[in-house]
């Protein structure tokens, strides 16, 4: 079957910078494709690319079968667009947006219902421009989602919203990916790629650096790890001298070491032996940050 | 593309929010109803201009010219570009509503409000004692003549929308509308002014609207000189937007 998104050696130039550099990728229909790496790496541009924003100076974009510029008409009918910033008019209200996107649309979900599934019935008549970061967030998604669409283009969708907004922001999504929609979504947290996309690109520098499912990911990364928590302040190198394996520093008080289960009696024997306090040691797969840091390190060599 | 919603009703959607939204904002109203109805009565009834007859007779049409000169220029200008640097006519190319249907919903909620404008300007004047007799020749010449001015200053409005920065398009519109107030035969005659002031503006928008406008309610007759002017501007300023206009 044909993927619902597919861009094709995608090359895109500002100013003769190369922003994206070849980029390959395809999002089967009906499953989420969450698109991560730093910032500058071409996110966005790509995203904007797919939505028919930005004309590519090589390669293919096809959207539904479609040219998203090309066919336009037939494309944004059935696709829904959520910019990382701005977009509604600042003197509108919530529900007044929401009912003109709805009326563009054939189909369209009940914009007070939507509405009320964002949690944003109570604000429905208040100005834009009063409203939180978050509700304007979850404004410009409602936007993307009233036109029922069978693909969803979302540019870091819970960005600035509270954990509690972003669960139920989650929940949404679920709901959309249930009801058979493609979504595409670029994100920096790793526990939002987790938990809403089938499969995961992360993207470096305009280029692709690896695809899969996270578990994919996790053993290109680098297969079994022990993760090590502590509060001391541990000699890398030398804890890898002990065990044998290499070891990284992973944020603040927490090490992996990239070997199997294996090897935890010598990183114990190594803390006793130095007298250093243990928090933890476990062993497992990489997490999909661990995995995506590694990656990325990776893919620009040794420094 | 099978069962979409018809042109005409998302353009009737835009075009309602867009009006609600114009009518929503005080500043708008201020210089699209406040000033010309204001500059009107205050004018009509002190008499500290040297006008020639009856300060309404002289004060209206220069007034219907201000009125649509502050709604197909200043306003539009300023709320288009606004919603450009708040990202929502791009949002909007990702619609089924297409770019030229954007601009027909602005044109149709412009046009409204011009409806408006002149239907409480006559209303005023009325009040005030303004009694024309332009007969159907002088009529038909003025409503086109508003429609060719409004199609010239919407152009205007949108090059300038189209392409500075939103702060910049509010002072340049503002700038503008002061200037073109008092240099157009708005309030001041043009044979007042001084005699290269008054050429220079003779060519810009303004003043050959209110000179028709002028010569079409009172003696029911065409002058063709500020005609053509007009209808140079009509055609080539909505141009010109079209060719600079960048949608983010």
């Amino acid at each position: 079957m044909e993927p619902a998104i597919a861009v094709d050696g995608l090359v895109k130039r500002y100013r003769g910078r190369t922003v994206v550099d070849g980029l390959s990728l395809t999002v089967a229909a009906g499953t989420v494709l969450a698109l991560v790496g730093p910032n500058g790496a071409g996110k966005t541009t790509t995203v904007e690319c797919v939505e028919g924003f930005r004309v590519p100076d090589a390669g293919r974009v096809r959207v539904l079968g479609c040219d998203p510029r090309r066919d336009r008409d037939a494309v944004v009918a059935r696709m829904g667009v959520m910019l990382q910033e701005g977009g509604a008019y600042q003197a509108a209200s919530p529900r007044e947006m929401v009912r003109l996107y709805a009326s563009f649309h054939i189909a369209p979900a009940d914009p007070d219902d939507l509405l009320e599934r964002l949690g944003l019935a109570a604000v429905a008549t208040a100005r834009y421009r009063t409203l939180s970061g978050g509700q304007k967030q979850r404004l410009n998604l409602a936007l993307a989602l009233v036109g029922r669409p069978e693909v969803a283009i979302l540019d870091e969708p819970t960005a600035g919203m509270d954990p509690q907004v972003r669960r139920d922001t989650w929940r949404l999504l679920d709901g959309l990916r249930d009801d058979g929609a493609t979504v595409l979504l670029t994100t920096h947290a790793m526990d939002e790629a987790e938990h809403l996309a089938d499969r995961v690109a992360v993207i470096d520098a305009g280029r692709l650096v690896a695809a899969g499912t996270p578990a994919e990911l996790a053993a290109a990364a680098g297969g079994a790890v022990v993760v090590v928590t502590t509060p001391a302040r541990v000699d890398a190198a030398a804890l890898a001298a002990a065990v044998g394996a290499p070891v990284e520093q992973a944020g603040t008080g927490r090490l992996v070491v990239r070997t199997g289960a294996a090897a935890i009696p010598r990183v114990t024997a190594f803390f006793a032996d130095h007298g250093l306090p243990l928090h933890g040691v476990s062993a497992g797969a990489l997490s999909l940050e661990d995995a995506y840091l590694r990656l990325l390190d990776r893919n620009r060599g040794p420094a | 593309m099978t069962g979409g919603v018809p042109a005409r009703r998302r353009v009737a959607a835009q075009a309602g929010l867009e009006l609600r939204l114009l009518v929503r904002n005080g500043e708008n109203l201020l210089v699209t109803v406040g000033i010309p109805v204001g500059l009107l009565v205050f004018f009509s009834l002190v008499p500290v201009l040297p006008l020639p007859g009856r300060p309404v007779d002289f004060l209206v049409p220069g007034v219907l010219a201000l009125a649509v000169m502050s709604s197909g220029m200043v306003s539009l200008a300023i709320a288009t570009a606004f919603e450009r640097s708040y990202l929502v006519l791009k949002r909007l190319g990702a619609t089924p509503l297409r770019r030229r249907e954007l601009v027909a919903a602005k044109i149709a909620a412009v046009l409204a409000v011009q409806l408006a404008q002149t239907g409480l300007i006559v209303a005023v004047a009325f009040a005030l004692g303004w009694r024309p007799q332009p007969g159907v020749v002088g009529t038909a010449v003025a409503a086109g003549g508003l429609l060719l001015g409004s199609a010239g200053f919407c152009g205007v409005g949108l090059a300038l929308a189209g392409r500075l920065r939103a702060l910049a398009t509010l002072a340049l519109a503002n700038g503008l509308f002061v200037a073109l107030l008092l240099v157009s035969g708005i309030v001041v005659p043009l044979d007042a002014l001084p005699g290269w002031l008054a050429a220079v503006a003779g060519v810009l928008p303004a003043a050959p609207l209110a000179t028709l406008l002028r010569a079409a309610l009172g003696a029911g007759v065409v002058a063709a000189g500020p005609l053509a002017i007009l209808a140079g501007w009509a055609v080539a300023a909505p141009l010109v937007a079209a060719a600079v206009f960048r949608w983010e």
